[in-house]
């Protein structure tokens, strides 16, 4: 009895750091619609700077709490100062934008830390008057732990207050509901925007900071709580702080209690909840379907034909690549096979979003199960390369129908965290399952058959195939039912008015697309011999949002251009030192100035030269 | 008072608002009649920055309005009453009108909840009550209520009537009527000539984006094929 009552002490205790930063998470949501990654970054820094206040003034139970309080108040300025600077300029651009924005927060703070903490992990002192056990029915309970679960609902009571009873606070829940009509009546969005946005940052850094006690510091902790934060968000409803409480109070007496039947399933298990929560209640336990007055949609051009020129052009690329091996044996092949593997993945990304009006934050799923599934059909029943190079697409495909079926009956925003979990739920058991899947360790010893082993044939496999699952999503966009994906992208009622089943064609296209980023796996697996369960982690999955933001998500030519500049970027940048930070500076700076990609960049300068030329190319 | 001159407004790429001209007085109301699709929200909406006018200006007591965003027009003294009402569901009605309410007085009165109160008093008895369990013709009120809290000079009223039951629509007509003898001027837009009629002062009357009939209702009542070929349905 005294163990069990003591695990859901435990539970409970670690619910009160995910509630505040699920909390601050869900109110930045509801008011400002951004999904914000960098929410981990900041429960980081929490954590960081009351680590530095604790140990640097050393005095007593009210430095060790002015400590906490001062460490989220820096963080709060340090979200202000964010807001400010760049995400008020993101505000009305799509979702895609804000979000690979606070990725590129993310990889700015995690090189800060870097500098300033080092890599370390650093075990912060107790807390003074808190540092020891009491027994509860014989069982040792620690009394911080007690504090935290004290600290949870109190800070649930006052952000309740804050809301309800004062003009702030209504003004919030308002602009929770409809922005648009609380500007309308008079009220200034930016600050309404800012001052929300620096509460939310307060709860993130003061989650951080109450944690230095209970366990060590270090630069881990951004991406390792966001991934749950974002679950407890979804599970609770977005912007639902009640419903954020709630949620963190499942999650964590769910995994206190779940560790002990399961010991691994605490990567796994927050995200099933979450996506059975979502079946059963697609906007979460105590959400609201989004206001319809959020940011405009901006109508989007429709996709054109290629015009002889262009098929001519793309022609003459495809036959220098062709002769790429007799230039070069070594370097170039290799880097080649990434950019192509790359650009079928960013392809395959931009179809579901740029065809398919579906925001997936999770592509590097389908990308992974094709490479695992590939690899584990070659490791257990000893298959060809070329029988994986079939079974990894299957299997893609197979997985993006299961996910995919969940996927397609929300929308927006729910849509996308769903892909995210299931892109963890798999990332969760390449994990953990060391026994099948080798865990952390990978699966190694791949090859290509003996014809293909050669760079340059593998550099033409890889041409090949890359090119011929380029052609068909081109083909398909262009299809009927291309027509009816974008039909539905741009209006669903109005596809559905006419008797179409919109979910079918979506279901379809989500399986397609989990298809051909299967084959990009299966074909990044085999190039390098091996494969790691971060071909599955979100920081993948951001990859290709990022190829499919730098080519614009506009044009089916865009995942190429975006892939290329991508691989190149990160090729070079990656040698250096700090070049998270470099990277995510280069990444905040094309979000603010190239709203349309660099395609969006090109296409003026294409067009001035067309003018000049005075032959407009044909339809 | 209010004045919009040649507006040029668009949804993407349509062309909703073409030249578009009007004004309206001190104390003045002024009602916007056309049928489905004629343009008067679209008017509203460009008036009050929810939509920019590509060309055009706007004026507001002499000031140009035409490039401030909607929290700043709010702040000149124009308030907004939206076609869809878009109440806060989850809030109280109490709490609708705090979202409304503004300290600065750029009106001719100073509301206060109470006043509001008594001024619709079907909301007194529903206070603490969600928004989104209000009727519609309470749902209106409140708009209308919530509005006035911030002391508006001007009142932009758009389809008021519209599905609401004709015993509501006369005490809204009452409501309007004494909100106009505090001295605010009005814009309203309507298809319900009857409710119309009952409040305003003059009429304009929009055709594809377009004014095409400026004139008081006596006048209009002289004019059966102006009414036939604009209005009715
Ligand atoms: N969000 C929008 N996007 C594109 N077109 C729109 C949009 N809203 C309105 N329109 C179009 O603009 C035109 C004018 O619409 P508006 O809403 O101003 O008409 P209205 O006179 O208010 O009509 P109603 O009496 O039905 O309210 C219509 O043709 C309508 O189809
Ligand atoms: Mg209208």
């Amino acid at each position: 009895m005294g163990f069990y009552l003591a695990q859901l002490l435990t539970g409970l205790a670690n619910a009160s750091s995910l509630f505040l930063i699920a909390s601050g998470l869900s109110i930045i949501f509801g008011v400002t619609r951004i999904v914000n990654f960098a929410h981990g970054s900041f429960f980081m820094i929490g954590a960081y700077l009351a680590y530095s206040c604790v140990t640097w003034f050393d005095v007593g139970i009210l430095g060790f709490w002015g400590s906490m309080l001062f460490a989220a108040l820096c963080v709060a300025v340090i979200g202000g100062v964010i807001e400010i600077l760049l995400l008020r300029r993101l505000y009305k651009s799509p979702e895609l934008f804000q979000l690979v924005a606070t990725f590129g927060i993310v990889l700015v703070v995690q090189d800060i830390a870097l500098a300033i903490w080092g890599a370390e992990d650093l075990l912060g002192p107790r807390a003074p008057g808190l540092d020891r056990a009491v027994r509860i029915l014989g069982e040792p309970i620690p009394e911080y732990d007690l504090a935290l679960i004290v600290i949870g609902p109190l800070v649930l009571g006052l952000v309740w207050l804050l809301f309800h009873r004062t003009h702030w606070g209504i003004l919030v829940r308002a602009a929770t509901q409809d922005r648009e009509m609380v500007a309308a009546l008079g009220v200034n969005q930016q600050w309404l925007f800012t001052s929300t946005f620096m509460l939310g940052s307060f709860l993130a850094g003061l989650g951080g900071a109450l944690q230095v006690p209970r366990e060590s510091v270090s630069l881990l902790m951004d991406l390792s709580i966001i991934g749950e934060a974002f679950v407890v968000v979804v599970i609770g409803g977005m912007g639902s702080v009640t419903g954020a409480f709630i949620a963190a109070i499942l999650i964590s007496v769910l995994n206190s209690f779940g560790i002990l039947l399961f010991p691994s399933i605490s990567l796994l298990l927050p995200f099933l909840v979450m996506a059975v929560v979502l079946i059963v209640r697609p906007w979460g336990l105590l959400g609201k379907p989004g206001s319809g007055h959020g940011a405009p949609e901006a109508p989007q051009d429709p996709l054109r034909l290629l015009g002889k020129r262009a098929i001519w052009a793309w022609a003459l690329i495809l036959a220098a690549l062709l002769t790429l091996p007799l230039a070069d044996d070594g370097f170039l092949l290799v880097l080649m096979v990434d950019v192509l593997i790359a650009i079928l993945f960013a392809a395959s990304l931009q179809f579901l979003m740029g065809v398919g009006g579906m925001v997936s934050f999770g592509h590097a799923a389908y990308f992974g199960l094709g490479a695992y599934g590939a690899a584990l059909c070659v490791k257990y029943a000893n298959i060809s390369m070329e029988f994986a190079l079939v079974a990894g697409p299957v299997i893609g495909a197979l997985g993006a129908l299961f996910f995919g079926w969940f996927c397609v009956r929300l929308s927006g925003v729910y849509l996308a965290m769903l892909t995210l979990a299931a892109a963890q739920i798999l990332w969760g058991i390449a994990f953990q399952w060391q026994d099948v899947t080798g865990g952390d360790d990978g699966i190694l010893g791949l090859w290509p058959s003996e014809w293909a082993s050669s760079q340059s044939a593998y550099f033409y496999l890889t041409l090949v195939l890359c090119s011929i699952g380029l052609m068909l999503l081109r083909r398909i966009a262009h299809s009927p039912f291309g027509y009816v994906l974008r039909g539905g992208r741009d209006s669903a009622l109005r596809i559905e008015a006419i008797g179409l089943d919109l979910k079918a064609h979506q279901w379809m296209g989500f399986a397609l697309v989990g298809g051909l980023a299967g084959l990009a796996g299966v074909l990044f697996a085999f190039s390098k011999g091996s494969i790691f369960p971060d071909s599955l982690s979100i920081p993948h999955s951001v990859d290709a949002l990022i190829m499919v933001l730098l080519g614009g998500i506009q044009s089916l030519i865009g995942p190429i251009l975006g892939a290329v500049s991508f691989i190149l970027l990160e090729d070079w940048i990656s040698r250096l030192d700090y070049w998270r930070f470099i990277f995510g500076t280069i990444i905040l700076l094309i979000v603010v100035t190239a709203p349309n990609g660099l395609a969006g960049l090109l296409a003026p300068l294409w067009h001035k030269r067309r003018q000049r030329s005075g032959k407009g190319q044909s339809q | 008072m209010l004045k919009l001159e040649r507006i040029n407004s668009y949804y993407g790429g349509a062309h909703i608002l073409k030249d578009l001209s009007l004004d309206v007085q001190k104390h003045e109301v002024v009602a916007l009649l056309g049928r489905n699709g004629a343009g008067k929200s679209t008017t509203m909406k460009s008036i009050m920055g929810l939509i920019l006018p590509k060309s055009g200006t706007i004026t507001y007591n002499n000031q140009a309005i035409s490039n401030l965003a909607s929290h700043q027009i709010c702040q000149c003294g124009i308030g907004y009453v939206p076609e869809e009402r878009r109440i806060f569901a989850d809030l109280s009605v109490e709490e609708n009108l705090e979202v409304g309410r503004r300290s600065s007085q750029t009106g001719p009165i100073n509301w206060q909840k109470e006043d509001l109160f008594d001024l619709f008093p079907n909301l007194a008895e529903r206070r603490t009550q969600r928004g989104g369990n209000l009727s519609g013709g309470e749902q209106q009120m409140l708009t209308i209520a919530r509005t006035l809290m911030g002391n508006p000079s001007m009142l932009l009223l758009d389809e008021p009537s519209e599905g609401i039951a004709p015993v509501i629509v006369e005490q809204l007509a009452k409501a309007i009527k004494g909100v106009k003898a505090q001295g605010l001027a009005i814009l309203l837009s309507e298809q319900n000539m009857h409710f119309a009629r009952l409040v305003s002062d003059r009429t304009y009357i929009i055709e594809q984006g377009s004014i095409r009939y400026e004139g008081s209702f006596s006048d209009l009542d002289q004019h059966p094929n102006i009414w036939k070929q604009y209005l009715a349905l």
